[in-house]
């Protein structure tokens, strides 16, 4: 199961990273939603993959009974989907912000922070 | 196998049971009062008048706490305070060792210093959208970040700073701010999602996310676990949000954009942060891994010096030559964790608490420059010196610090780098070290002679004054740089038993497994 997992979680990366090392502003955005997702599952597995209950404790009980799933890793993993969702918001408003102003999605042409031709820094008085 | 209610259960063994010490509260103090000056500056979102007064009168309380825990934490060794009071490892743990009380306290001088200046600085619309609340917001993440003893609630607190920088970065929305975010924004959160990564393994290799709790099993899991690659993951990760070379360049690329105040704080803030969580990680969690790892990062220490300084040297813009430095400086800080020991790890915090306090005060200098000069173009503004002797002198000042020159605070961690590079034979690292410096020296020096010494030709130049809100925190600054530099016992004194509390942590230790604690 977790060799599976293991798997899924590379195929993952490889399309983020894939995504991200685009031009585009849109399909970097495209490939940080998926590499969230990716780190999502890596640590669900990191946590171990069993069949086993959730960590409940039956009433008139002080102990759980038998074994149990892991509830840290999901506690864990919704908090990083509340971050990366509201992160994931926020670029999308500032990427088509960004198109809006600069009028491109192309990094390479998002050059107003960075001028290409900078005159030269002065030599002399 | 069930057992019974009637059997009464024994809670010492899962939570504290005696009452939390009113020192305790000082622990999570920093980060709580932060977010309620927060909230209060949101509720009051409409009355902006106010919000100056509410959140400068927030961070002096802020660094009021942030003193008083330093002194807790001086005499009384490293603190710590779980929440829910469930015992470590359980609980989410605050634990405050020296060094991040000072990281912290340092912080908070510099949010005051930031908040003062903000009065000239901000306008009234940049208050409206919301300024103060995000400061305020920024100090809860990076308080958070200095103490707290959990890895993945460090996770957490630099998220929480990273969505109140987006928040400052865009205030204006300028093309070039959006030009600048965009760049910040993506990569930083490429970074976050890294130590993310760094953490899902750390997770599943130890069972646990506390640190001292990873700390005392490291030297257990040593033979069998793939710790090398967690290290090298945080490296990477902690590298890009510190702007090490070959990850720096989003740095220079953003913090030119925001208003003079923000690039300031950010500038201050901000890569420290990434620096204090690798000191943390590498000195204190992995030191056996550091230790592999020295050469590489001593090499991206020495890269990362000799290309931020060549980045300022071929700028002429005021601020972008400032954020170069930050960059050098940086290489600095990750050349002393890379040395290690009591000199290196000392050398790199001591640059870092310097770095924080000089790196803002310069880019007040920048805003004041941009106010007297008209511009921030070393090319265009000029005779400053005559607008206004004072100001200029002040930042003579910062120039000399930042450059490592004695009498000033760049001076000792800048010797006791140097020193310990070659105490290891590293000879190599010394030079670029000093290279640096001296190259910085030329950077610094080559803008105050144009902006500052060049007069215009012909053209009768008037004093200016300045109002106190914008001088008074330079001068602050300024005077306090001059302070560690003249006399910098007290802070080395307790730099060295920081870092030493860092290669030796049984006191931190203690502190959150009292008895030993469980295992």
């Amino acid at each position: 199961m977790e060799a599976w997992f293991a798997l899924l979680v590379g195929i993952f990366f490889t399309v983020a990273v894939y995504l991200m090392l685009s031009k585009f502003i849109i399909r970097v955005l495209l490939g940080v939603a998926v590499l969230g997702n990716a780190v999502n599952l890596l640590i669900f597995t990191g946590g171990r993959l069993t069949r086993d209950v959730p960590p409940v404790i039956a009433g008139g009980v002080d102990t759980l009974a038998g074994p149990a799933a892991n509830a840290l890793p999901q506690a864990l993993i919704l908090t990083a989907i509340v971050i990366s969702f509201s992160f994931f918001a926020f670029l999308l408003v500032l990427a088509w912000r960004a198109y809006e102003d600069l009028s491109t999605d192309n990094t390479d042409e998002m050059r107003v922070a960075e001028p290409v031709k900078d005159p030269m820094p002065p030599l002399g008085y | 196998m069930a057992v019974p209610t009637s059997s009464s259960v024994d809670l010492s063994a899962a939570l504290v049971l005696g009452p939390t010490t009113v020192a305790d509260w000082l622990v999570i103090l920093p980060v709580a009062w932060c977010f309620a000056i927060g909230a209060v500056l949101v509720m009051l979102r409409r009355a902006v008048g106010l919000h100056p007064i509410i959140a400068v009168a927030g961070l002096a309380g802020l660094v009021l706490i942030d003193a008083l825990l330093l002194r807790h934490v001086v005499t009384n060794g490293p603190v710590t305070m779980v929440m829910g009071r469930w015992l470590p490892p359980f609980g989410i743990a605050f634990t405050v060792d020296l060094t991040g009380a000072l990281f912290a306290l340092v912080a908070a001088i510099v949010a005051l210093a930031g908040g003062i200046f903000s009065l000239a600085d901000i306008n009234d619309s940049g208050r409206r959208y919301g300024f103060y609340p995000f400061l305020m917001l920024l100090m809860a993440g990076v308080s958070g970040a200095f103490l707290t003893g959990d890895v993945f609630n460090l996770y957490v607190w630099f998220e929480v700073l990273l969505i109140s920088s987006f928040g400052l970065l865009v205030l204006g929305s300028e093309p070039e701010q959006i030009d600048g975010t965009v760049k910040y924004g993506f990569l930083n959160l490429v970074a976050t999602t890294l130590f993310l990564v760094a953490t899902g393994y750390l997770y599943a290799v130890f069972g646990t996310l506390n640190m001292a709790d990873i700390a005392r099993k490291a030297e257990g899991l040593r033979g069998s676990a793939p710790l090398m690659t967690l290290t090298a993951l945080y490296v990477l990760a902690f590298g890009m949000k510190a702007a090490a070379f070959p990850v720096n360049f989003w740095l220079p690329a953003s913090y030119h954009t925001p208003r003079v105040v923000v690039s300031a704080l950010f500038a201050g803030l901000l890569t420290k942060v990434g620096i204090y969580a690798l000191i943390r990680v590498m000195v204190m969690l992995f030191p056996v891994e550091r230790e592999e790892l020295s050469f590489v990062m001593a090499l991206a220490g020495a890269l990362t010096m000799i290309v931020g300084v060549l980045g300022a040297l071929a700028q002429s813009d005021f601020r972008r030559i400032l954020g170069y430095l930050v960059v050098s400086g940086i290489g600095s800080m990750l050349a002393g964790i890379a040395v290690g020991g009591p000199g290196g790890i000392g050398g790199a915090i001591f640059y870092a608490l310097h770095s924080m306090l000089v790196m803002t005060g310069l880019y007040f200098a920048a805003g004041i420059a941009a106010r007297l000069g008209g511009g921030s173009s070393i090319a265009t503004v000029s005779g400053l010196y005559r607008k206004n002797v004072g100001f200029a002198a002040l930042t003579l000042m910062l120039c000399f610090a930042v450059s490592g020159l004695p009498p000033f605070s760049g001076f000792w961690p800048k010797v006791m780098l140097v020193k310990a590079a070659l105490d290891i034979g590293a000879w190599w690292l010394a030079a670029a070290l000093l290279l640096a410096g001296f190259c910085t020296v030329i950077a610094t020096g080559r803008l105050f002679l144009l902006a500052y010494w060049r007069d215009e030709a012909g053209a009768a130049v008037e004093t200016v004054r300045l109002p106190p809100a914008v001088l008074a925190p330079l001068a602050a600054l300024s005077l306090l740089t001059l302070g560690i530099g003249l006399y910098p016992e007290p802070l080395l004194a307790t730099i060295q038993s920081a870092a030493a509390g860092l290669a030796e942590p049984s006191a931190y230790l203690n502190s959150v497994f009292p008895a030993g604690g469980l295992q």
